[in-house]
């Protein structure tokens, strides 16, 4: 198993660098010009100047190399020195924004605690509902219950959430006047009232996210606890004397659960590009948002390092869901 | 002397002449007609179809037709418990903010998303069969292929649509006008960015049929590796193809829509459902069936195909079949 992981693992950074460098190369062909504000009167030479203070003189190739090493030996130091206090970073070029003329990473690390917040918790919250739903329409197939949860996740599969999100702030903060329509992140949670607020307006978010995990989860716990509900064992333990509930509970739940944990895992990184439009709907500043202002603005340092950032998350995700399948299910042997 | 035949047992014998044997495209069907939601998806999506492909001949309003007097008119049935509401007989569904007629809009849209949907479910279909035979059938390029397979899979795929569709939005635009140009590449890049489940499927299937007796006596014959993909292996995986075919449909139809409503799609102008959702957004609150009927409409289609997607499945498989 081991042995496994570590090939896993080492087999990963070709993957990632090869990727990075697809985004890389896609992102060479683009035909914006980063030079296209700079104002008419000012001479060619220096324009040209200024391109070189970009970085944009080079090769693709070389500007690739820097690309890699700013985001692989000096970000890893700028983290180390905030820290630690050291100060190994110190003068050396980090990625930066066309955009904003700062460090591309301290935008990232300024973003992502919304999107981990909003995304984070809805996916738990998916999970939660999902879970139960699963295994109660699988032990009770085909009845009322069954039937209703099977349609209505087919709808939760089908609408897509940039309709649910208008349709939800039309509902409840338009005619209702629950939640409000817009993600205020400047909101610091100090007393109980600015927890509430918090709260509110998190709560439409989460559930246009959640509403997805759900519909896909509940189905895969439904078909993976009817695989194991006809099992030789489940009769044994039934016929031990054992209670229903244990029998549902203990023996088929953790069963069923082997596949639906790496389903879980790997459900994750599309969270994440879910979250691009849904953060968009709700005017959330995470770094889904990030990434659409930075493409419309043609910051491609910026773009480059969030796509680089989501293809990051997949990869890792994948290689979880793929380890924990073999740590959690003992049939399965990678060596 | 010879013994008369003996007398054929009498609860034996066969009381009516035996059937036809049954075609199995006959117990495909009928499986399929079991599942009422599949056959409602199927009736949803042809009804579609059809009405988007002669919705045009039938209401021949044109959807970019500027009616600036009759700007902002609800929907007939608004009139029900409004009375006040500003509705007119010749646009049953109302007109937008520059008097363009909603039904004609919503037909046209329902074309582009339909035709986007389709073109870039048939491009991953065709990519990623081709993908999974080759890769199946001939055993030394089966490994790299594979490894570019889980490489795509790698990559995040909206992020990277976002930005194709950005930067080759213009070079396209020139070359092939604001509509084509922009046609190609979205069906091109969700075409290319989608095969790789089915890829994967065919593949395994490709694996398991490659061993068979009849493939080895096709071969035994002499039948080139192409008559044996196209005349052998084809046809026996045509049922998880057609089921990808569905599930990619719908993935076709929502990322386009997904694109539009982040303005990266068609040009403006050019009405598409997720276009039209987008447009609507900001005066939803005065006009909520702008948001409403294109949503519905993507809604709809998407949950059709599901579920038609779910009955192909258990009438092609044939270990549900019959049960």
């Amino acid at each position: 198993m081991l042995t496994y992981a570590i090939r896993r693992l080492v087999l990963s950074v070709p993957t990632l660098l090869f990727i990075s460098f697809a985004i890389f190369m896609l992102l060479q062909l683009a035909p914006g010009d980063p030079m296209a504000q700079v104002p008419l009167t000012v001479p060619p030479e220096v324009k040209e100047k200024m391109r070189q203070a970009l970085g944009l003189g080079e090769a693709p190739l070389v500007q690739y190399w820097k690309w890699l090493v700013q985001m692989f030996w000096i970000e890893p130091q700028v983290l180390w020195d905030n820290w630690f206090g050291t100060s190994f970073s110190e003068g050396k070029l980090r990625v930066i924004s066309w955009q904003t003329r700062s460090p591309v990473m301290d935008i990232v690390i300024q973003r992502i605690p919304q999107t981990l917040w909003v995304v984070g918790l809805s996916y738990i919250v998916g999970v939660l509902i999902a879970l139960p739903i699963g295994i109660y329409s699988a032990y009770r197939q085909y009845s009322l219950f069954d039937q209703s949860g099977t349609f209505i996740t087919m709808i939760g599969f089908s609408i897509p959430p940039f309709f649910t999100g208008p349709l939800l702030i039309v509902i409840f903060s338009v005619q209702l006047g629950w939640f409000p329509s817009i993600y205020d992140t400047t909101l610091v949670v100090d007393s109980w009232a600015a927890f509430k607020v918090q709260l509110q307006q998190m709560i439409m978010p989460v559930m246009v996210l959640a509403l997805q995990t759900t519909a896909q989860l509940s189905r895969y716990m439904r078909a993976s606890m009817l695989d194991n509900l006809n099992q030789d064992y489940v009769r044994t333990a039934r016929a031990k004397g054992l209670s229903e509930a244990v029998v549902v509970m203990v023996h088929v739940l953790r069963n069923s659960m082997i596949p639906v944990v790496t389903v879980i895992a790997l459900g994750v990184p599309a969270i994440f590009g879910g979250a691009i439009i849904t953060e968009n709907v709700f005017k959330v500043n995470g770094i889904g948002q990030l990434l659409i202002t930075a493409l419309f603005a043609n910051d491609l340092p910026m773009v480059m390092t969030l796509t680089f950032i989501f293809a990051f998350l997949i990869v890792l995700f994948n290689l979880i869901a793929d380890i924990l399948y073999g740590v959690l299910d003992p049939r399965i042997r990678y060596d | 002397m010879t013994n008369p035949a003996p007398a054929p047992i009498v609860a034996l014998t066969d009381k009516e002449p035996p059937r036809e044997p049954r075609s199995q495209w006959r117990d495909v069907w009928s499986q399929f007609s079991k599942h009422k939601g599949a056959l409602l998806g199927a009736g949803f999506l042809i009804f579609i179809t059809l009405a988007v492909l002669l919705g045009p001949y039938v209401w021949t309003l044109d959807p970019q037709k500027l009616d600036i007097r009759n700007k902002d008119l609800r929907p007939i049935y608004t009139a029900l418990w409004d009375s006040g509401a500003k509705v007119a007989i010749g646009h049953p569904l109302g007109t937008d903010n520059l008097g363009r007629d909603g039904l004609a809009n919503l037909i046209a849209g329902g074309r582009a998303s339909m035709a986007v949907g389709w073109a870039a479910m048939l491009l991953s279909l065709f990519i990623g069969t081709a993908v999974g035979v080759i890769s199946g059938y001939f055993k030394k390029i089966d490994g790299p292929l594979m490894r570019l397979t889980d490489l795509f899979l790698s990559l995040p795929i909206l992020p990277l649509l976002l930005v194709a569709v950005t930067l080759f939005r213009q070079p396209l635009r020139a070359n092939f006008g604001p509509e084509g140009g922009m046609f190609i590449l979205i069906v091109t890049v969700i075409g290319v960015t989608s095969w790789m489940p089915t890829a994967r499927i065919v593949r395994g299937d490709v694996l398991a049929l490659k061993e068979r007796e009849f493939i080895l006596a096709a071969r035994s014959i002499g039948t080139t590796p192409f008559k044996i993909i196209q005349r052998h292996l084809l046809p026996n995986v045509l049922s998880p193809i057609m089921v990808s075919a569905t599930l990619g449909l719908a993935t076709a139809i929502i990322t386009e829509s997904a694109l539009s409503f982040l303005g990266v799609g068609f040009p403006s102008d050019f009405p598409t459902w997720g276009k039209m959702l987008a447009d609507a957004v900001p005066r939803m609150n005065d006009f909520p069936e702008r948001v409403l009927l294109p949503g519905i409409m993507i809604s709809l289609t998407v949950l059709g195909v599901n579920y038609l997607g779910d009955g192909l499945r258990d009438a092609l498989d044939p270990r549900i079949r019959g049960r």
